[in-house]
Parts: structure tokens; C-alpha cells; sequence
């Protein structure tokens, strides 16, 4: 069976074209998000003379050093003292600045925590949180540089706005949407390179999910950098004969309540799928959306409950389950489920 | 602004008869701690910060951060005599749904600079307004009290190298260096001195004062920075309790309040006429 490209929206028509591809994340042109929101934060400085980039000594990691050859003024290294750029970013932020605190996700969400829970959030300051190596995807660092908890951590803030998008483009205009948002927000970037899916032009918002595949059988809804995945896995049913509808949730909070309703009395049965615990984050998010609401059958795809072993990004995710071979199974169990009526 | 110490003094003591009155009513608060800040406290807000109280936000003003959050008790007292909050305010320190919570809200008091309670964030917080009023050219400045103990957090001492690192001479530290936290004695804690040789080790210009002469606070302030391109800290040697024998210098009037019998005789041994029994 060939793909149906107009089941797809909102993607690069070379990547539609290559889902069913064995090589497909190898052959797609991948690039690390931590670079797009470095892209981004920079050509947001030229429009915006407010913004500031803070960093933690990890510039070159996350590419801000490129912030900071530019405008040696505007960028402030607080050196490997997270704490104390999280609490300086709240204090800029009460004057009218608006500071990208960027760091590992690890620190942001959990040395710095104190400090973003409660001088940041609980104050509501203007802070834009931009976290590098979220979730287990710096496999070679092993699981002191595996933020496996920090959306689940944010998402438990009161007020708090978590973002984890999927690809370059999709960081870029969440980097972008964040400077505009009024009040912190919590960016989250993969270490490692992921396949470029969307077209740059995609109208993107803070809180609504993206559709990026029709289908009235089961919705895997994916954030980040597990997308990718849901997609070759929702192909891979598509040629087995499945219609599966695929949501991009960039936004794990304010979550897009709506659309997950939606899903679930369209296609009867939900798959979420996350590289993050199975603890709090999006699977959580949506399961406590269902139950309260309209229960169905649901799977969740995460990192379940334990540290993560080191090795190479696809490997390690692949080991823990987060990959497509396990995104299908996940589907064709809920699938069962809806049938049986349990 | 007041330029007269004796007029300071009047003032430090009716936010003391106040902030006791309070405590008594809500029957609770940090009574050590607001009795041992509060002569800084009326001398920054009368006669040193750049502030008006019809104009709580404007842009230029001094900010002041108090990062010993629990001592909230000294910080309404005295927005409440400068005029920020009404002073029939004070009766609802601590009661349900009122906006004088335990620890300050920037959101809810006006005056208010930070949401401190959390220890270890006031100073870190202090650098970000700062590096700021640096980078807008601004010629405003940031002032931060922390208590003594409270320096034990290690977030000072990232917030104590960045300062020398930017050069903040604008801004202020004070250590209420009461020598007591909340169950002893600092040194039996864990021990802080030579207090003023670590913070020149990290770059800072210091000055040691007492912390209740009201005179020695007014000319230290007002020679802040103390060296131009360093932050200036203020060790400013006070006592817990400070105006009411009974009080004074005992951990245990950290978190305890007066009860009837005793505000009426701390209240006497305080005095109405204007005059610090401290002096
Ligand atoms: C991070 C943190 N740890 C513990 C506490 C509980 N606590 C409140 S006040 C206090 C003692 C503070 O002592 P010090 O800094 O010397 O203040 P002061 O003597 O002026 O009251 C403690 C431990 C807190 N508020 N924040
Ligand atoms: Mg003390």
C-alpha cells in the first residue's frame, strides 16, 4: 500500500513521503532543538530590545554563546550557579525585562526548582525557561543529564505554561509565541538531532494541539520528540489497515482539553506517547482529562519507572520503549480494548 | 526624609509598638526577627529610599527586598507608617483570605518587592534588579536585608560572586547579624564567622555597624557605594527582640508572640514619647 499523503497535514511533503522508510530517521534531515531556539532567541533580540539570554556556562551547548558574540550586552553567564540565574532572571523580570534563562532540563526543573517555583512562578514573573536535554535523550550523558521528569515537575506548578515541541521549525514558533506570552514559560529541547517535520509555516499557539494525521480508529497523541515516532508508527498501522488520527501536543499545559475530547468520542481510544516518566506528564494529563470527562480505553507509552541506561539517542529510547514497534503494539491493544469493551 | 536620628528613633519605635500590637492581635509571627530589623528598616524607609507611596511601581524608584520573608511583620509595619497600606490594615496580619500573609506577596501589598519565605532568594533575586538598573542605565538601586542564619543557604554565595563578578555597586546587602536563627545560636548552628572577611574574600566592600544606632545606619547608607565599582554590604550587628528586655536576644522569641499581659508591659518598657530605649 502506498501513503496517502492527504491523510497528513501540517508536514513536509518529502517527510510524509518517507514514513514508511525503514532509514527514515536517518534519512531525514534532523537538527537538535536547543540549536532552533538559539536561532531563535537571536533573530528575537533584533525585534524585541527587552529580551535577555541568561546562561549557566553550557553557551556552547545550547548555541546561546551565538547570543552572546552578537550581544555581549544582553547575555549574562552566571556561571554553573543555576539557582542564582533562575532567582536573578525573576528579579530583571520585575523590572520589564524578559529573560531566556537557559540550562539543562535537569537544572531548570530540578537544582533550580526552589527558585522557579517560587520566585518565578508564584510571583508570575515574565521568565522564559529554556531547557536543554529534555528527557532521555542525552543517552551518552547518562541519567545525571536525563531530565526524565522536568515536563511532569513543571507541569505540577501552579500557573505554569510547559512546552515541548516536536522538531526545529515547531521551536522556533514556540521560541518565538513565548516572548509574547505574559508570565514564565517552560521550553523544553531534545540534545540530540530529530527529523525536521513541519513546514515552517504552520500556524502554531500555545495551547492547541496540532492534527497531524486523520483517522477515526484510535489517536496517539505525542509530544516532542516522540512525534516523529507516533507518525511512522501510525503509517506503519495504516499499511496493516488502521486509521489512526495523530496529535502533536506541544503544549502540555494549558492543555488543549477540547481536541483530546474530541479524539475520544471520534476514535474511541487514546495512545499517549512521551519521553518522559509515565509520572505526571502528558499521559497523566490526558488520562485525568478521560476519566473526569469521557472514559475510553487508553494506553500510555513513557519511560516507566526507572533510570534510563546510557548509549546512543534511538538505542536508549528504543530500550525503554518509546519507539514505534512499541507505539504500534500500544495502538492495537487499545484497539482490542475498544472492541471488547474493556 | 527624615535627616534627624531622634526622628528615626520615634519612628523605629512606633513601628515597634505597632508591629508588637499585631502580633499580639494575630497571635502569631517572627517577633525576634521584626524587633531586630526594624530600626534598618525605618532608616531605609525614611530617610534613604527613593520611594513614594501614591506611586508604589514607579519605574525609578529604590527597590528594597526583604529576603528574611518571615519577618513580614516589620515590613507591613512599616509600609503601613510610610503610608503604602492603611494602618487599620495591621488587624488582619494572618487572618484567613487577608493579603498580609505570613511571608509578602509583590502581587497583593503594594511596596512589596519579591515573594521571599523560601530563604536564599532575596539576595540572588536582588542581582537580577540590579544587573537591570545597570543595563537600562538607571540611576535607582537595590538595598537586600537577609538575616544571619539564613546565609547558610549556598544561593547567597552563587548571588556573592556574581555581584563582585558585575560589579552591582548598586546594590546593598544588609545582614541582620542577630547571632540567632531559629533554634540557636548561628555559631552553634553552623558556624558563620569571620562573617565580614568571607564576603571581602568574594569581592565586596564591607562595613560593620550597629545595627540599632540609628545615626551610624543613616551615614553608612547614605555612603553607599562604599567603593565604586564593588557591591557594598552592611554587617549591621543587631539583637533579636531588640526594645523589650524579655525579648531581647533569645532564640526563643524567634517564632513566639506576646501574649495580653506582656505586650502591656513591653509596651511600657517601649515607651510613647519618641524615644528609642535602645539609645
Ligand atoms: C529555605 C528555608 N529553610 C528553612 C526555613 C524555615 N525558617 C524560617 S526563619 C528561619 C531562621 C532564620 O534565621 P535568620 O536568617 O538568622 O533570621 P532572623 O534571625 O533574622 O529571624 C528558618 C530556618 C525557611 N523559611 N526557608
Ligand atoms: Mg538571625
Amino acid at each position: 500500500m502506498t501513503i496517502n499523503p492527504s491523510r497528513y497535514h501540517q508536514l513536509l511533503p518529502e517527510v510524509v513521503q518517507m514514513l514508511d522508510a525503514p532509514d527514515f530517521f536517518t534519512r531525514t534531515k534532523s537538527i537538535a532543538t536547543r540549536f532552533s531556539y538559539a536561532e531563535a532567541v537571536l533573530e528575537l533580540a533584533e525585534r524585541n530590545s527587552r529580551i535577555v539570554v541568561l546562561d549557566a556556562d553550557v553557551s556552547k551547548s545550547i548555541n546561546t554563546n551565538k547570543f552572546a558574540d552578537k550581544y555581549p550586552d544582553r547575555e549574562f553567564n552566571f556561571g554553573i550557579a543555576e539557582q542564582n540565574m533562575m532567582a536573578a532572571a525573576a528579579g530583571m523580570a520585575t523590572t520589564g525585562l524578559i529573560p531566556f534563562a537557559s540550562t539543562y532540563a535537569v537544572f531548570a526543573s530540578l537544582r533550580a526548582l526552589d527558585q522557579v517555583r517560587n520566585s518565578i512562578h508564584y510571583p508570575h514573573l515574565n521568565v522564559k525557561i529554556a531547557a536543554s536535554h529534555s528527557g532521555i535523550t542525552p543517552g551518552p550523558d547518562g541519567v545525571t543529564h536525563q531530565a526524565q521528569e522536568d515536563l511532569s515537575i513543571m507541569r505540577s506548578l501552579a500557573t505554569s505554561t510547559v512546552i515541548a515541541t516536536a522538531d526545529a521549525p515547531s521551536t522556533k514558533l514556540a521560541t518565538y509565541a513565548a516572548a509574547d506570552w505574559d508570565g514564565p514559560v517552560y521550553l523544553s529541547f531534545t540534545r540530540d538531532p530529530v527529523p525536521v517535520l513541519f513546514d515552517i509555516n504552520y500556524p502554531f499557539q500555545i495551547g492547541k494541539m496540532v492534527l497531524l494525521r486523520d483517522g477515526n480508529d484510535a489517536t496517539i497523541i505525542a509530544n516532542r520528540d516522540i512525534v516523529a515516532h507516533a507518525l511512522v508508527a501510525a503509517e506503519k498501522l495504516a499499511q496493516e489497515g488502521f486509521d489512526i488520527r495523530v496529535i502533536d501536543c506541544h503544549t502540555l499545559k494549558p492543555l488543549d482539553v477540547e481536541t483530546i475530547l474530541q479524539a475520544a468520542r471520534e476514535t474511541g481510544a487514546i495512545v499517549t506517547a512521551e519521553n518522559n516518566i509515565i509520572f505526571g506528564g502528558l499521559g497523566s494529563a490526558v488520562a485525568e482529562t478521560l476519566v473526569e470527562n469521557y472514559p475510553i480505553p487508553m494506553q500510555r507509552i513513557g519511560v516507566q519507572d526507572t533510570f534510563a541506561e546510557s548509549g546512543p539517542y534511538l538505542q536508549v529510547i528504543d530500550k525503554y520503549g518509546l519507539t514505534s514497534p512499541h507505539i504500534v503494539r500500544a495502538v492495537k491493544r487499545v484497539i482490542e480494548r475498544k472492541k471488547s469493551g474493556r | 526624609m527624615l535627616n534627624d536620628p531622634r526622628e528615626l528613633c520615634a519612628r523605629a519605635n512606633s513601628i515597634r509598638r505597632r508591629n508588637l500590637i499585631m502580633l499580639n492581635h494575630a497571635g502569631l509571627g517572627h517577633t525576634g526577627g521584626d524587633l531586630s530589623a526594624t530600626d534598618i528598616l525605618a532608616t531605609l524607609y525614611f530617610s534613604i529610599l527613593n520611594i513614594d507611596p501614591q506611586v508604589p511601581d514607579k519605574a525609578d524608584r529604590d527597590r528594597f527586598i526583604l529576603s528574611k520573608g518571615h519577618c513580614s511583620g516589620v515590613l507591613y509595619t512599616t509600609l503601613a507608617e510610610a503610608g503604602f497600606i492603611p494602618l487599620a490594615e495591621l488587624d488582619t496580619f494572618m487572618q484567613p483570605l487577608s493579603r498580609l500573609n505570613g511571608h509578602p506577596n509583590r502581587n497583593k501589598v503594594p511596596g512589596v518587592e519579591t515573594n521571599t519565605g523560601a530563604l536564599g532568594h532575596g539576595l540572588p533575586v536582588a542581582i537580577g534588579t540590579a544587573l537591570a538598573a545597570k543595563f537600562d542605565d538607571a540611576t535607582w538601586r537595590t538595598f537586600v536585608l537577609t538575616g544571619d542564619g539564613e546565609l547558610q543557604e549556598g544561593s547567597n554565595w552563587e548571588a556573592a560572586m556574581a555581584a563582585a563578578h558585575y560589579k552591582l555597586d548598586d546594590l546593598v546587602l544588609i545582614i541582620d547579624r542577630n547571632r540567632l536563627q531559629q533554634g540557636d545560636a548561628t555559631e552553634r548552628t553552623m558556624h558563620l564567622e569571620p562573617l565580614a572577611d568571607k564576603w571581602r574574600a568574594f569581592g565586596w566592600s564591607v562595613r560593620e555597624v550597629d545595627g540599632h544606632d540609628h545615626a551610624v545606619l543613616l551615614g553608612t547608607f547614605r555612603s553607599v557605594p562604599f567603593e565604586l565599582g564593588k557591591p557594598s554590604c552592611v554587617i549591621a550587628h543587631t539583637y533579636k527582640g531588640q526594645g523589650v528586655s524579655f525579648i531581647r536576644d533569645r532564640a526563643e522569641w524567634h517564632h513566639r508572640v506576646p501574649s495580653k499581659d506582656e505586650l502591656t508591659i513591653a509596651l511600657e518598657e517601649l515607651g510613647d514619647n519618641g524615644h528609642d530605649p535602645a539609645l
